[in-house]
């Protein structure tokens, strides 16, 4: 049975002049006529489904619609059409520095933000000081959270969100938090979570990622479902060869092309970079004033590769 | 239905509990006397009511002081948790954009710490109106029905006007005024016996009114009033829960577009 699914999910947004205008304007324009509400589709007509243990990865541009498929997943937001299906717990992981309380210190606001996720009391006793201690926040415990650095502020929400252990776990552009040392230990820890065998989704602008963790991998241009498919690798390809080449490809017989595409232009840029090292080399051996770097040059062959010298002699 | 509803309050119990807390420190933080406030402010009002209309009124009125105190009580616990309930949905947008939180929890944990403000200031009241030799007795427990119904009624009331506030930011202002009207029409600190018995009845369509004279009748005449004025007061709290639910109910996704 399917853990999740989505059939047909549409999600309209509406935009336009009924935000902010206040109630006499709203009157005014009322009577006028020029009331004007324009609707736009960020999501249309997506489907999907995940097994326990799939990855999903969602990919595609700049708003594709994939913060938005989070939020209805989520349940954050409702579709407008189509409808999804949930089975378990979520945990979503969206702008994970939104929310907290800056007059509250660190230690109350890692209660509250437990509580909004759905966890209980006991359960954050148990955590409190693994979360502290994994944000490296120990000394700050009782300041007012607007006076952690920004840095600190997303180590937190990091470090809480990482101690989760639901059934369902969405991830939104959450592997880049805080410095070097500490987005090395926040991604090896996200491996770990996600290598426990938890159905996750995620969002990510890095195809590495991508091709490294998902099993499945659903490709949206401007709310449009292009793909969904576990052919994770051919697919990447073809999603790389098109924001190279804006290609947006209309049947399967245009991925594999683009996927080709893509593997030839490889190719081609590996040859030329393998020229370029070529000619940086000879380029070293020529303006070499003495007979040392010939002589280099010849050690280093006679080591890699002494069937060219024993051709020459 | 029952079990599905207490199996959805023991899930956001902690998250209730956490909201609360986080309300009461908002609400004191940077305040010397912190909570004494929720009690001092009340008094305060009090004083400077009694001193301004104890003139007029207070010398034909026993107990003019209580009287006075009643009105102010019920009416302040109102304007304190619909003013916040209104403002509860607002100022937890970043929240309830970005994690899927029941949004009435914002709302009920406004009212709640309304009403332990309002419990404290009724401590207050209660040692006042010993001071004054007002007589206290069992049927002092018939208070509690009051403030059940007012209870119900602001969450209604915090239900709607939160709706409004989202959609149209006046309604912050129009509610000011709207309450200070509310409160001159509320006999707070006059009588309505001087007018004619047509205008009195009018006042019962008032439901702070009818809470406040019910607080009245119980611990100035020191009676519990007729059944019938029980069910007016049960039948404003219920219309206007079920009018701010069905509020709620209708816009509840689509508060997200608008914040």
């Amino acid at each position: 049975m399917s853990i999740m699914r989505a059939e047909g999910v549409s999600i309209r947004y509406i935009t336009g002049d009924f935000k902010d205008i206040g109630l006499k304007e709203y009157v005014v324009r009322r009577l006028k006529g020029s009331y004007k509400v324009t609707e736009f589709w960020a999501d249309r007509n997506v489907s999907f489904s995940l097994e326990r243990g799939d990855m999903l990865g969602i990919v595609g541009s700049n708003g594709a619609g994939k913060s938005t498929l989070l939020k209805a997943v989520s349940g954050i937001m409702v579709p407008t059409e189509g409808h999804m299906e949930i089975h378990g717990s979520i945990a979503a992981l969206l702008e994970l520095a939104s929310g907290f309380d800056g007059d509250l210190t660190v230690r109350e606001n890692t209660y509250l933000r437990g509580a909004m996720l759905g966890y209980t009391r006991k359960f954050m006793d148990e955590k409190y000081q693994e979360i502290i201690d994994f944000a490296e926040l120990q000394n700050f415990q009782e300041r007012p959270f607007k006076q952690l650095s920004s840095g600190m502020q997303s180590r937190l929400a990091f470090s809480i969100a990482c101690l989760v252990s639901p059934d369902i776990l969405i991830l939104d552009e959450v592997l880049s938090v805080g410095d070097g040392a500490f987005r090395k230990k926040s991604g090896d820890k996200m491996r770990e979570i996600l290598n426990s065998g938890v159905t996750g989704i995620l969002v990510s602008h890095s195809l590495e990622q991508v091709r490294e963790m998902c099993n499945k991998i659903l490709w949206l241009d401007h709310g449009k479902q292009i793909a969904f498919t576990d052919e994770v690798t051919l697919y990447c390809d073809a999603y790389e060869e098109f924001l190279r080449t804006k290609k947006l490809p209309q049947s399967r017989q245009e991925v594999e092309q683009l996927a080709a595409e893509l593997k030839a232009y490889r190719q081609e840029e590996r040859r030329k970079a393998e020229r370029t090292e070529a000619q940086r080399l000879e380029a070293v051996l020529e303006s070499g004033t003495s007979e040392a770097a010939v002589q280099a040059a010849v050690a280093v062959l006679k080591k890699r590769r002494p069937d060219l010298l024993a051709a020459q002699s | 239905m029952l079990k599905q509803l207490t199996v959805k309050i023991k899930s956001n119990q902690f998250l209730f509990e956490e909201l609360v807390k986080r309300d009461f420190k908002q609400k004191y933080k940077r305040t010397v006397l912190g909570m004494a406030w929720s009690v001092l402010s009340p008094l305060l009002t009090l004083l400077v009511m009694s001193l301004v209309f104890g003139q007029f009124f207070g010398r034909t009125m026993e107990h003019y002081t209580i009287y006075l105190f009643c009105g102010n009580l019920v009416f302040s616990y109102f304007r304190e948790s619909t003013t916040g309930g209104m403002n509860a949905l607002m100022s937890n947008a970043s929240i309830f954009t970005k994690v899927n939180v029941p949004k009435y929890m914002f709302l009920l944990s406004k009212n709640v710490s309304a009403l332990i403000n309002f419990g404290l200031t009724l401590c207050v009241f209660f040692l006042f109106a010993l001071a004054d030799h007002v007589k206290f007795g069992v049927h002092f427990l018939a208070l509690l029905y009051p403030i059940c119904c007012l209870v119900v009624f602001n969450i209604g009331i915090g239900l709607i006007l939160s709706a409004m506030f989202v959609f149209f930011r006046d309604t912050g202002y129009l509610y000011d005024v709207f309450t200070m009207l509310l409160m001159y029409m509320s006999a707070i600190f006059y009588t309505v016996d001087t007018f004619p018995a047509v205008m009195q009845n009018l006042f019962l369509l008032n439901p702070l009114y009818c809470y406040i004279k019910y607080f009245r009748v119980v611990v100035l005449e020191g009676n519990i009033p007729s059944l019938g004025f029980h069910l007016l007061c049960a039948l404003y709290a219920l219309v206007i829960v079920w009018i701010g639910g069905f509020i709620y109910k209708k816009y509840n996704h689509k508060f997200l577009y608008y914040v």
